[in-house]
């Protein structure tokens, strides 16, 4: 079989065709061609209400979004875009989280000096200890805010009820995550903070060994109940500090992360951003 | 299953009654077979949850902890003088041992206000706590400042060798009415 050799074009044939656009046109054509390009952007940039629709249904990371919004949802006087700005700020608190994992243990000879050694001697350590704390810091401030808002526009009322109550326990495990994170750092503020905090735990109706009720319960005691279930023991020690490593960055971010895909999906289901009435 | 269908219909023919034969099934079983493996799978995945839940729980609590034992000893009785408060161990375990014309009792060097250490005051005789004022008689009763309730008393026994020994993992509440009770004081 005698086939065609492909000719190698000449530099002055190439030169040429750049100057006239045609191997832009060839590239171009090739690109948006290729297997790898239509499978991956499956719609073009038509603007037409039906193609708009395609490229948000379509998308995994868009589809969660609604296709069309109300104008109003747009007025920041109206959200001050605190829902949006608490979701941000947990977005950097997960990327830096994980960014600071790959030098902290959480074992008691070693925490501390980790930290210590990430402020110090590891370059940017500081800068992403430091946003992981901040970012903290303002999602507890934003989620209040962001509450309180919903609070004043009435957002709570029917049908945006159910998604209240999400907000209410996402507004918790906000909290559990500052608390928990508190510990880690493993100096004398962490350690006494969640002393005190979690000899609240004694108190608990029922399941701690101070609390009421708890004569009614079979095996409360200071060695088994509430408190010594959170820190692993009957003092802040090392397994206290592995135990909330542990729920700070895995359990609770899971939880949380399942109840915000609920919390984002139901506010498109119950009709969207509320407007002023 | 031919047969029952059958059987069935014949029965439905003969009662001229128009009920589905699946309705007369339900009739005199309980459970239809669909329902029986429906409630059976359910009832062994609850069980299942229920039960890896328990063993989580029981998981969290393990038998052998690695922190200082709540358990320590103090010396002999005649270590003590009648109406003084000795503050040998509230350096090392945070209690004050008392010995009255009675015997030899336990106090927990915890503020009942807030927690910080207060300090025997010989000349005073009072406990003092430095971070709010709050003041203790010797047994521990609350006098001033804003503890709210006594101090604690602890658990306090003798071992078969005649020495004291001490379990701060059992408290004896005064508001409780525990002070009298069993191992509040070592009688001597």
């Amino acid at each position: 079989m005698a086939t065609k050799k492909p000719e190698i074009p000449t530099l002055a044939t190439l030169v040429e065709k750049l100057k006239s656009g045609e191997l832009y046109e060839e590239v171009k054509k090739e690109v948006l061609n290729s297997q790898l390009w239509t499978s991956s952007f499956r719609h073009g940039y038509a603007d037409t209400p039906r193609n708009r629709v395609l490229q948000i249904v379509s998308n995994v990371w868009l589809h969660l979004h609604p296709v069309k919004i109300h104008r109003h949802a747009l007025r920041i006087k109206f959200t001050w875009c605190m829902g949006g700005i608490t979701f941000l700020l947990f977005l950097s608190t997960v990327v830096t989280g994980v960014i600071l994992m790959f030098y902290y243990r959480p074992v008691g000879e070693y925490a501390y000096f980790d930290m210590k050694y990430l402020q110090y001697d590891v370059p940017f350590g500081m800068l992403m200890r430091n946003m992981h704390r901040w970012a903290a810091h303002a999602m507890v401030i934003t989620v209040w805010l962001h509450m309180f808002r919903v609070f004043l526009t009435g957002s709570y009322k029917p049908p945006r009820e159910f998604n209240w109550v999400i907000g209410v326990f996402l507004v918790t495990f906000t909290l559990l995550l500052s608390f928990t994170g508190y510990l880690l750092p493993w100096d004398q503020l962490a350690m006494w903070a969640v002393t005190v905090g979690t000899n609240m735990a004694r108190a608990t109706p029922f399941l701690g060994h101070e609390g009421p009720f708890q004569e009614y319960v079979f095996g409360v005691s200071p060695r088994y109940d509430a408190r010594s279930m959170l820190i692993g023991g009957s003092i802040v020690g090392p397994p206290a500090l592995l135990r909330f490593y542990v729920l700070h960055c895995i359990f609770i971010p899971l939880v949380a992360g399942a109840l915000m895909i609920v919390h984002f999906w139901r506010i498109r289901k119950d009709g969207g951003i509320s407007g002023p009435l | 299953m031919a047969e029952t269908i059958t059987n069935e219909n014949k029965k439905s023919v003969a009662s001229t009654s128009k009920k589905s034969p699946k309705k007369d099934e339900s009739k005199d079983t309980i459970w239809s077979r669909r329902d029986f493996f429906s409630i059976a799978g359910w009832a062994g995945f609850m069980a299942t949850l229920g039960l890896s839940s328990l063993f989580f729980t029981r998981l969290l609590f393990p038998r052998v902890l690695f922190e200082p034992s709540p358990i320590f000893k103090a010396g002999k009785p005649s270590d003590y003088t009648v109406g003084e408060v000795s503050t040998k161990f509230i350096k090392s375990q945070r209690v004050w041992i008392v010995r009255d014309l009675e015997g030899i009792y336990v106090v927990f060097g915890l503020c009942t206000h807030l927690g910080c250490t207060p300090r025997w005051l010989n000349t005073e005789k009072k406990y003092k706590c430095p971070c709010h004022g709050s003041g203790f008689t010797k047994d521990g009763t609350n006098f001033e400042g804003p503890a709210p309730r006594p101090l604690e008393h602890l658990k306090i026994t003798l071992d078969p060798d005649g020495i004291i020994e001490i379990d701060k993992s059992k408290k004896f509440l005064y508001e409780k009415g525990e002070w009298g009770k069993p191992g509040s004081k070592l009688l001597i």
